[in-house]
């Protein structure tokens, strides 16, 4: 156990020719929750994906609980790409809510939860109906439990994708525009899950547009633009008083003053 | 030439009997063809090129070749290389190998079809790419893919008359003999088209039944 399950060096990723992250430093200590926000296109999305090894990254490295996701560097002092089988590995190990949910829309709520540590973790079957219930109860859905994710509001399907990452026991968990896709009313529900996973410790990195959510539950916040960290910092440091001026522009519009 | 009833009921006997035989080959060719479909669809998925290459070639093939010539080819043409197949196991392969490559490119378009977002799902929760396709894309892709699946299945049996040429005796097979013998063609190609519907007519309901399921489905 690393107190900083999360080190990310210099990582430089384009798509063709657009650069979309340019030079990305940022590490995560153990039990924080990191907010990271900025304008659409800065390279928010792109980076929590290359943390869990969803998208390559071009250079620079990132390391997870000690293991190199996407590239590893050889004894020799090369970079060799990180095996398949290591990163299916290593995603185990790190939860991912998506903004479309993505929940598996052929089975049930309850086996949307238990398919992953049954089949992949060889959990046994009680054991994770039993944990899926119990999590089910914790995103305040425990009758859903034998629906089917069509049958569901779109908050209520967050919070089955979010107990379903949870299942893996994940060490880290990185949600992706995880209120985006939601009606305005259903946002609060899906907040206050989250909430209370950081309250209880979870190591957390957000990427959201809830500024609100930022200030009240972010250990940190990471703004970025154009594919760099422009500023980070305490939510007050940031929020207050952003010393960049990008910062600053970009928060005047967010929050509609 | 006239009809006459009692010819028509009387060759209905060996009509059936052909056409177990019809029933048991195309049974045989759609069972394998799924099985080929499947595996070459799958292949197609790894996006390893090599494998994408010789998946498309073989499909691109096996789709433009008719029926009859693939048939005739592997009936006549083997021996030549001295492969002696059965008339029964060149009919299967025949048609496995073409239904297969129709099967391919619906299993390959379902496969397609699902969102990116459910693999990424899958992959974010540690399973393998096999494990996600087993267990994420193929159920999904098959229930889109079951009306077209349908469909072929009819093209199928249809197909199936084409053994006649080689000797096998399917249900056309049953109804030329009749013709033969009894000098009448009327009555006991009444009887084949009669059988024929009669197997068809219910995947063409099925395949009907399957679409408005999708339809209610999306609603």
């Amino acid at each position: 156990m690393t107190d900083t399950p999360i080190k990310i060096r210099n990582l430089y990723k384009s798509y063709g020719s657009n650069e979309v992250l340019r030079g990305i430093d940022l590490d995560v200590q153990r039990g924080e929750v990191v907010c990271v926000i900025g304008p659409s296109g800065s390279g928010k999305s792109t980076l929590l994906h290359c943390i869990n090894g969803l998208e390559a990254f071009d250079s620079g490295e990132i390391v997870f609980c000690s293991e190199y996701v996407g590239w590893g560097r050889e004894s020799g002092g090369g970079r060799a790409r990180v095996s398949e089988r290591a990163m299916t590995k290593l995603r185990q190990r790190i939860g991912m809510v998506f903004q479309q949910f993505n929940l598996f829309p052929h089975m049930t709520v309850l086996d949307n939860i238990t398919v992953a540590p049954i089949q992949v973790l060889g959990e046994e079957r009680n054991n994770a109906i039993e944990r899926a219930r119990a999590l089910l109860s914790k995103v305040g859905l425990a009758h859903k439990a034998d629906a089917f994710p069509s049958q569901l509001s779109g908050g209520q399907q967050q919070r089955v994708a979010i107990a379903r990452a949870l299942a893996m026991q994940p060490e880290a968990m990185l949600f992706d525009e995880a209120t985006s896709a939601l009606d305005p009313e259903l946002v609060g529900e899906v907040l206050g899950v989250m909430r209370h996973l950081a309250d209880e410790g979870m190591t957390m990195v957000v990427v959201t547009h809830e500024i609100g959510f930022a200030r009240d539950v972010a250990d940190r916040i990471v703004f970025m633009d154009q594919g760099v960290v422009v500023e980070q910092g305490p939510p007050n440091d940031i929020l207050t008083m952003p010393t960049n001026p990008r910062t600053r522009e970009f928060l005047t519009r967010s929050l509609g003053a | 030439m006239d009809f006459e009833w009692h010819l028509f009921v009387d060759s209905l006997p060996s009509l059936l009997h052909g056409a177990r035989t019809t029933v048991a080959l195309a049974a045989a060719a759609a069972v394998f063809g799924l099985i080929i479909g499947v595996s070459l669809a799958l292949l197609h998925a790894t996006a390893f090129p090599p494998l994408v290459w010789l998946v498309t070639g073989w499909t691109t093939l096996m789709r433009s070749l008719p029926l009859l010539v693939t048939l005739l080819f592997l009936y006549y043409g083997l021996p030549s290389i001295g492969i002696l197949l059965s008339a029964v196991t060149v009919a299967i392969i025949a048609m496995a190998i073409t239904t297969g490559a129709f099967v391919t490119e619906i299993m390959r378009a379902g496969i397609e079809s699902i969102d990116r977002g459910q693999i990424r799902a899958a992959k974010s929760l540690g399973m393998s790419w096999v494990q996600s396709m087993r267990l994420v894309v193929l159920p999904q892709a098959f229930r889109r893919v079951l009306p077209p699946l349908t469909n072929e299945a009819i093209t199928l049996l249809k197909n199936t008359a084409l053994v006649s040429v080689i000797a096998i005796p399917d249900l056309l097979r049953a109804g030329t003999d009749i013709m033969t013998w009894k000098a009448n063609t009327f009555s006991p190609f009444a009887g084949v088209a009669l059988v024929y519907l009669c197997l068809t007519l219910p995947l063409v309901a099925l395949n009907a039944y399957l679409e408005q399921g999708i339809k209610r489905s999306q609603r």
